[in-house]
């Protein structure tokens, strides 16, 4: 047994017992613990395996910085891979296991990837992953086997594939101040906000407040920090303009002052409160923010610097004062500034057994050496460590005479027997959030590290993660962030006088036969790596982080980016200031998915459904998506085939009377006087001169000249129009004539209002439709001369006031009636009663396409955005006395060439069907590549022609009318003849809507 | 980013649709001035620094704003009603 539960001490509590499995043995621990304090209060100092060469790692942090000791978390089937043991809160029942190790983490098979240490190097991605560039293996589908178990070998935990059982929230909050990090600056700062009365979010990542003072060995008031802490974060979160949020981990920071956070609600929970979310994700919107995101420690790197047993100094101390866990029997402690002295110094304490503290320094203060002294530590000044020593845990370390001048290790090695090195490599500010937000850092010469940016949202750091060090001017610094206005009055602090600024040293450079001295542990990049980069040529920082993948693991560098910087400089010769930082980007820590998408997953669509939905699915309508739309397909008989039924319902159209639901065509009020010049504007052709009680069908082009949208726009009233749009484009087409009406004719006095939802339209179509409105509408006349071709009438159907417009898109005498949405199912009714002895057919969206395509009429397949109305043959509709949005770029050589693509008809010859998207080719064998002058837009068969046919844009279209031609198909193994006729296919003359 | 929309006050610019450059200006509609044309329907600048911009309160009140935002800060200096800023530099004063 190395580390060892204390006999006293700690926040944990030792009366309540928790039991928790790790690969499958029974460990427990006490309320309170981590999974990484109680394993480690177990004697458990291995972890997992590493990400590339699969070395044996434990525990090195015990906060959210820790990069090797990732677990996976089970529960039932579901899993969650690479949970930061040190965060990880053990509960009765929890079922862990370590990661990438087969078959066991003791005795690991694929540890022989640390022989084969070159596969893996610097851009390994890059080298091993494109195979050999050549030998015998290059290109081989042999080294594609061997890729599939260098893949295997490295990475991390692997996800579930079960779905996620758990719910999660998502929350918006506003505040005028919100705190990030509740350490001794969080808190006065959160005090001094909230003591002007500005409401305060203070969020805490760990499960209680206090930060550094949890393993404090300072008296703050005279009294325990952590206690000390926890009366004042108590204190905060009853205030009423407070709201204080543990296990909450700020990951984001946007534009706007706009932070995102993600709650541990329940996660940490053997039993879950009925109705609690896992955890809740926090969009938080603040007028301004203070970071009071603590500091993070640096590893030093040398050789032998990742074997278990060695942690960084301050993770021993949280280890053995807030978890009551010595992390070794014989602690030595390396570093190269004072900190670490209080780390001894407060483990000692704690009655932890330091023997040695490694100094690279040549001189250290008086208080120092007094706290070696008195801790019984024997100190190494001048010194360095220059290997470890291990079977499964470490053993000793050797140390060296070490000059910090020239980075020179010279003398006798000596070993030292210990079980747990504790190394601090100095503290960088975490400036994570603010370098997020997208400021570049400052570098410290004093800290050697970097200080956050120049603010350039409103926000302030304070505390540690602004540089102050020490516990008296983080206090002061605090206040004054927190509110200028607030007097707060600050409580006496008693603490050793240390100094936190460190030995310019980051690396004791390990020489030929030493081990590897890793910098990110958790991607496994070496100090050699980094050298190796700068060999191959990658100097930049943005380069040595691609290439190497330094600091892009999921603790994000938070331990790596320092040291890798300062190992960049010193090879290229210039400071690190120089060398530059790479900007760190959300998240700060690994963020479920689950937690973003909140209850936003599945379809995500709202759905629309028109007013007369309910009576088609009682009447065996099939329906399919047009958008967000539902509209019926078709209706469908027993034992029909969908084209028999489209067709069954097609025919009953042109031979008695059918109805279909238009309620979903786009629809827009537009009032005002100068409604009727507004349309003049956007339509190519004229409205101002339609009669008020008329219909007129319009074409829109967009700017450049390009057929845009059509539908038909009626006239209700001088100053009032009623435009209607295609399904597809009733949003655009609103946008489109906003952004005219607000930016490009202000002076127009129109209104527009989408009522697209307000009416329930009901198209009845064929030779008896108005045998069947005589039938049922009432207060109107609908002969031939009361409601000619395009006229409109207004009557009642049923008792319902209607409005019923003359115009066709099948091509038959059709009425569209239009009523209140709320009605809709009662006029259709009415309808289908009044058309009963007619045989009325309701009919779907096949039979309308099918009824369309017979007339050449055009929709958005062939309003596709690359058409012009001369291709669509619609130039009779383009007006030559105005001007109107298009006009001016109609005319462009590229848009009337004779090489266009132009709307034709196509029959088929051999009596197959025809399918959308075939390519018109003129060689009679499909092969591939042909040479395609065109394509199929819509296909149906036709019931009037008996024939299956097809609408098509070809090049030269009119001139290819009675040519024959292929229609290809080579996915759907689609060869078709067919001829080539005008899209006039049936009725051309119009004479059957004229009727 | 927040738009404060004159109307409805500041919002989240998920509320909003952004409508394109407002800097440039439409050709009398009659002109056959192709160049002018061209201009107006395809040349854009990509500068840096202020801008001025049309965003649509697509799901607010439904106007059109112009919208003078710093493009590399995402600072907003002024937003105004795009029918006021039309009437504006019609009227020859600056918008």
């Amino acid at each position: 047994m190395t580390s060892s539960r204390l006999s006293k001490g700690g926040r944990i509590d030792r009366s309540k017992s928790v039991r928790f499995t790790f690969d499958g043995k029974a460990y427990s621990g006490h309320t309170g613990d981590t999974l990484a304090s109680a394993l480690l209060a177990n004697g458990i100092t291995l972890f997992g395996r590493s990400f590339k060469y699969h070395r044996p790692r434990g525990v090195f942090a015990a906060g959210s910085d820790e990069p090797n000791a990732l677990v996976t978390v089970l529960a039932g089937e579901v899993r969650e891979p690479n949970v930061r043991a040190t965060e990880l809160e053990i509960h009765d029942g929890l079922v862990t296991q370590s990661q990438n190790r087969f078959p066991s983490l003791e005795h690991d098979f694929l540890a022989i990837n640390q022989l084969a240490g070159p596969l893996f190097s610097a851009g390994f991605y890059y080298k091993t992953f494109m195979g050999p560039a050549i030998g015998p293996l290059r290109g081989t589908r042999f080294w594609m086997f061997c890729e599939k178990f260098i893949r295997r070998a490295a990475g991390l935990g692997k996800a579930g594939i079960a779905a996620d059982p758990d719910r999660y929230e998502r929350m918006n909050a506003f505040c005028d101040v919100l705190v990030v990090g509740s350490g001794p600056a969080g808190l006065i700062a959160a005090e001094a906000a909230a003591s002007t009365g500005a409401r305060v979010i203070i969020a805490e990542e760990r499960p209680l407040a206090g930060g550094s003072l949890l393993a404090s060995g300072e008296l703050i008031d005279g009294r325990n920090p952590a206690v000390w802490a926890r009366e004042k974060a108590a204190a905060l979160a009853a205030m009423p303009n407070v709201r204080f949020l543990t296990r909450t981990s700020v990951w984001g920071y946007y534009d706007g002052n706009v932070l995102t956070a993600v709650e541990h609600v329940s996660d940490y929970k053997p039993n879950r409160t009925k109705g609690q979310p896992r955890q809740r994700h926090w969009v938080i919107r603040t007028g301004r923010t203070v970071l009071a995101t603590g500091a993070f420690e640096r590893p030093m790197v040398f050789p032998g610097n990742d074997c278990p047993g060695v942690m960084l100094a301050d993770a021993a101390r949280r280890y053995a004062i807030e978890y009551g866990v010595a992390p070794g029997n014989n602690v030595t402690l390396f570093t190269n500034n004072d900190s670490a002295y209080d780390a001894a110094r407060t483990m000692s304490l704690a009655g932890v057994n330091i023997t040695a503290i490694i100094d690279v320094r040549p001189d250290v203060s008086g208080t120092c050496r007094d706290i070696a002294s008195v801790a019984g530590a024997e100190l190494f000044l001048a010194h360095a460590v220059t290997a470890t020593h291990a079977g499964k845990a470490l053993s000793s370390i050797t140390v060296q005479h070490f000059n910090a001048g020239t980075g020179r290790v010279s003398g006798a090695p000596r070993e030292l027997k210990t079980d747990c090195l504790g190394v601090s490599g100095g503290w960088s500010p975490a400036i994570h959030l603010a370098s997020q937000a997208g400021g570049k850092p400052d570098w410290d010469e004093d800290l050697q590290a970097f200080l956050p940016p120049e603010p350039n949202q409103n926000w302030v750091t304070t505390g540690s993660a602004a540089g102050y060090m020490d516990t008296i001017s983080v206090l002061s610094d605090a206040a004054t962030k927190g509110s200028a206005k607030s007097r707060l009055v600050l409580p006496p602090v008693e603490a050793p006088m240390l100094d936190a600024s460190p030995a310019p040293v980051f690396e004791i450079e390990p020489s030929a036969k030493s081990q590897k001295a890793f910098v990110d542990f958790q991607h496994d990049v070496t100090a050699d790596d980094i050298r190796l980069a700068y060999r191959e040529g990658f100097h930049s920082v943005e380069h040595l982080k691609r290439y190497t993948t330094l600091g892009m693991a999921t603790d994000q560098g938070k331990t790596s980016n320092v040291p890798g910087l300062a190992i960049m400089a010193d090879v290229r010769g210039i400071s690190i200031p120089e060398a530059g930082t790479t900007r760190f980007r959300p998240p700060f820590t690994p963020v479920s998915l689950g937690a973003i998408a909140g209850e936003r997953y599945g379809d995500l669509r709202p759905h629309r459904l028109t007013p007369m939905h309910d009576w088609h699915l009682a009447n065996s309508a099939k329906t399919y998506e047009a958008g967000l739309w539902h509209r019926p397909m078709i209706y469908a008989s027993h034992g029909e085939t969908v084209e028999q039924a489209y067709t069954r319902e097609a025919r009953a159209v042109r031979q008695s009377v059918g109805i279909v639901d238009v309620s979903t065509l786009g629809k827009i009020d537009i009032q005002g006087p100068d409604a009727a010049e507004f349309l003049d504007r956007v339509y190519t052709n004229m409205f101002s001169t339609l009669p008020v009680g008329k219909a007129r069908y319009g074409l829109m082009l967009r700017e450049d000249g390009v057929a845009f949208d059509d539908g038909t726009t009626w006239r209700l009233a001088e100053t009032q129009f009623l435009m209607t749009t295609t399904t597809a484009n009733a949003g655009p087409v609103m946008q489109h004539l906003e952004y005219y009406l607000d930016c490009i004719w202000p002076n127009l006095r129109v209104h527009l209002t989408s009522v697209t939802d307000v009416w329930a339209g009901s198209a009845v179509s064929g030779p008896k439709a108005r045998a069947v409105l005589e039938a049922c509408v009432t207060g109107t006349k609908v002969d031939n001369v009361t409601l000619p071709f395009m006229g409109i009438v207004h009557g009642k159907i049923g008792g319902i006031p209607v409005m019923i417009c003359r115009l066709s898109f099948s091509g038959e005498l059709a009425y569209e009636v239009y009523c209140g949405a709320g009605f809709g199912t009662k006029v259709w009714e009415t309808l289908l009663v009044a058309g009963e002895p007619f045989d009325i057919m309701p009919y779907g969206l096949e039979a309308l396409g099918t009824l369309r395509i017979e007339k050449g009429h055009v929709t958005g397949a062939e309003i596709d955005g690359r058409t012009t109305a001369h291709d669509l043959h619609l130039d009779w509709m383009l007006s030559k006395k105005k001007p109107y949005i298009g006009s001016a770029m109609i005319g462009r050589e590229g848009l009337t060439d004779e090489n266009r693509l132009s709307l034709v008809g196509l029959i088929s010859m051999d009596n197959q069907s025809i399918t959308g998207g075939s390519h018109i080719v003129t060689d009679p064998v499909p092969r591939e590549p042909a040479d395609s002058f065109g394509h199929v837009t819509a296909a149906c068969y036709s019931p009037a022609l008996g024939k299956y046919i097809a609408l098509a844009l070809v090049k030269h279209g009119t001139s290819m009318i009675g040519n024959r031609a292929f229609a290809t198909d080579l996915l759907r193994d689609k060869h078709c003849p067919v001829e080539i006729v005008s899209h006039h296919m049936f009725d051309p003359e119009g004479s059957r809507m004229h009727g | 980013m927040i738009i404060k929309c004159p109307y409805c006050g500041p919002r989240d610019v998920i509320e909003f649709i952004y409508q394109g450059d407002a800097t440039r200006s439409r050709p009398e509609p009659a002109s056959n001035d192709m160049a002018a044309w061209n201009a107006y329907v395809y040349d854009r600048a990509n500068p840096s620094g202020s801008h001025r911009e049309y965003w649509l309160h697509s799901g607010g009140c439904r106007q059109h704003l112009v919208v003078t935002r710093d493009v590399s800060t995402h600072a907003i200096s002024s937003v105004v009603f795009a029918r006021d800023a039309a009437v504006a530099v019609k009227s020859g004063e600056p918008a």
